[in-house]
């Protein structure tokens, strides 16, 4: 089954050059997806478009089998798949990591004692056990981009979409990023720069230019 | 600029529920603000004092703050007793002191540092974080205490981005002076400061609505209102009660 699909998918920013022209894009359950590519080629825009934060001018989008086009329809969407930003400093806006992590299941409306032990699971997970009352903004690179990736987990999302997660990562924390994402049992999508990551923790990659996907290994030696 | 340097201590005013010290704070500005007898500002900064050697701050640290808000009251005060009608009691060449004049002054100058001095050593002592949650509470409308909470952050973020630029424009050597660069410069700095920060405030906007934000703020941690709590709350009406006789007799 297709969990995302988007067909023939234009779009172009405001007084602003055509970023995707005719795009179309699948990703099956359980399946996980390597993209590389050219900065500025709209990378960040096709991941957007996925969960609705940028709404396309032409073209469908099917989330889990559903065409979305309303807030409404994508609420249920995010719920669903976690999408992790560039700079986890953007995502990051709670004083402690604890309410950053609950931040997503309260929203979701889940009781506050079960959020509790989401948190200490979650952390856990990602090798932060303990860091409950750490102020977030005093975290490290690398921590940051953990409770980031712990933030989205808590939401038990059945996607995620990481937006050039090893970008602000030392070795020992790509080591750390391979291993908790390959104990997860969810499919994923990672836009990297890091062809090495890419291919430990992806099955399939794809080299994005010119709104298209080409298998990575015949347009990047 | 942007710590919260009285938040962190361990103290019998810092330990105390959020909830009360608001509420508290409150109706003492209210009734202080209110009333026109010394004996009830003498009383309230009795209480002031009484709440100052609770809280175990530094007595300069406080009076810094105070002295800062301050810079806009003397100029009232400075500036009252020569322009309010009233019985003259002294003249100095077209300036005219007055009775009322003086006494107003007097009293805006006790009321407002009582309130300043009030509102810091209750409120101030708490994370912003968690005065939001206790507003939350309190039933405050919840735009309002999202305005509070976001202003805050966004101020950080601003504050932040600001260090930044000065580091990166330091770091190619530039000093100012006073010439047309200078502020061409500082302009450059203030715009891209504005369309940075704007540019942040809407990724972090769209990372929340990432994770299911609907425009309320669910709160993690519920206070627990001891039996410390409670007692204290029974002798702060007590004393406000008795306040407000003594303010509105």
């Amino acid at each position: 089954m297709e969990v995302i699909k988007l067909e023939d998918i234009s779009f172009a920013y405001p007084r602003g050059k055509i970023v995707l022209h005719g795009l179309n894009f699948s990703l099956k359950k359980g399946e996980r997806v390597g993209i590389m590519g050219p900065n500025g080629t709209g990378k960040t825009t096709f991941l957007q478009i996925i969960v609705g934060l940028l709404k396309p001018q032409a073209g469908r989008v099917v989330i889990m089998g559903k065409e979305r086009q309303t807030e409404t329809d994508f609420y249920e969407v995010r719920s669903k798949i976690g999408f992790m930003f560039q700079d986890p400093d953007d995502q990051l806006f709670c004083p402690t990591v604890a309410e950053e992590i609950a931040f997503g299941p309260l929203n979701l409306g889940i009781p506050r004692q079960e959020v509790a032990k989401i948190v200490s699971r979650t952390l856990g997970l990602v090798g932060l056990a303990g860091f409950e009352d750490r102020v977030t903004y005093k975290l490290s690179g690398g921590e940051k981009r953990l409770v980031a990736l712990a933030s989205l987990l808590a939401m038990q999302p059945e996607v995620l979409l990481l937006d050039e997660p090893t970008g602000d990562l030392d070795p020992q924390n790509i080591k750390r990023l391979v291993s908790i994402l390959s104990r997860l049992s969810l499919s994923y999508l990672i836009v990297s720069h890091d062809k090495q990551f890419l291919q430990q923790v992806t099955q399939k990659q794809f080299w994005f230019e010119d709104g298209r996907f080409l298998p990575l290994d015949t347009f990047h030696p | 600029m942007l710590q919260e340097p009285f938040a962190n201590g361990n103290s019998f005013i810092h330990n105390l529920d959020p909830r009360i010290r608001i509420l508290f704070a409150f109706f003492f500005a209210i009734i202080v603000a209110t009333t026109w007898h010394l004996s009830a500002l003498l009383w309230a900064f009795f209480f002031v004092v009484v709440v100052f050697v609770l809280t175990k701050l530094n007595m300069r640290d406080i009076l810094k703050r105070i002295l800062v808000v301050n810079t806009f009251i003397v100029l009232l005060v400075i500036i009252l007793p020569f322009s309010y009608p009233g019985q003259v009691i002294y003249a100095l060449g077209p300036l005219t002191l007055t009775k009322q004049g003086f006494f107003y002054a007097l009293y805006i100058f006790l009321k407002s540092n009582l309130i300043l001095t009030c509102v810091i050593l209750l409120l101030s002592t708490t994370s912003i974080f968690s005065l939001a949650h206790a507003l939350h509470h309190l039933h405050v409308p919840s735009k309002l205490v999202q305005l509070i909470f976001f202003t805050f952050r966004y101020i950080h973020v601003i504050y932040r981005q600001y260090q930044k630029l000065m580091r990166a424009v330091k770091l190619r050597c530039f000093t100012p002076k006073t010439n047309i660069y200078t502020y061409k410069t500082y302009a450059y700095l203030v715009a891209s400061l504005l369309i940075k920060s704007y540019d942040r405030s809407e990724r972090v906007y769209k990372a929340m609505v990432c994770r299911g934000f609907q425009g309320t703020f669910p709160v993690f941690r519920h206070f627990k209102m001891t039996t410390k709590d409670r007692l204290l709350s029974m002798a702060a009406t007590i004393y406000l009660l008795f306040l407000a006789i003594l303010a509105w007799k």
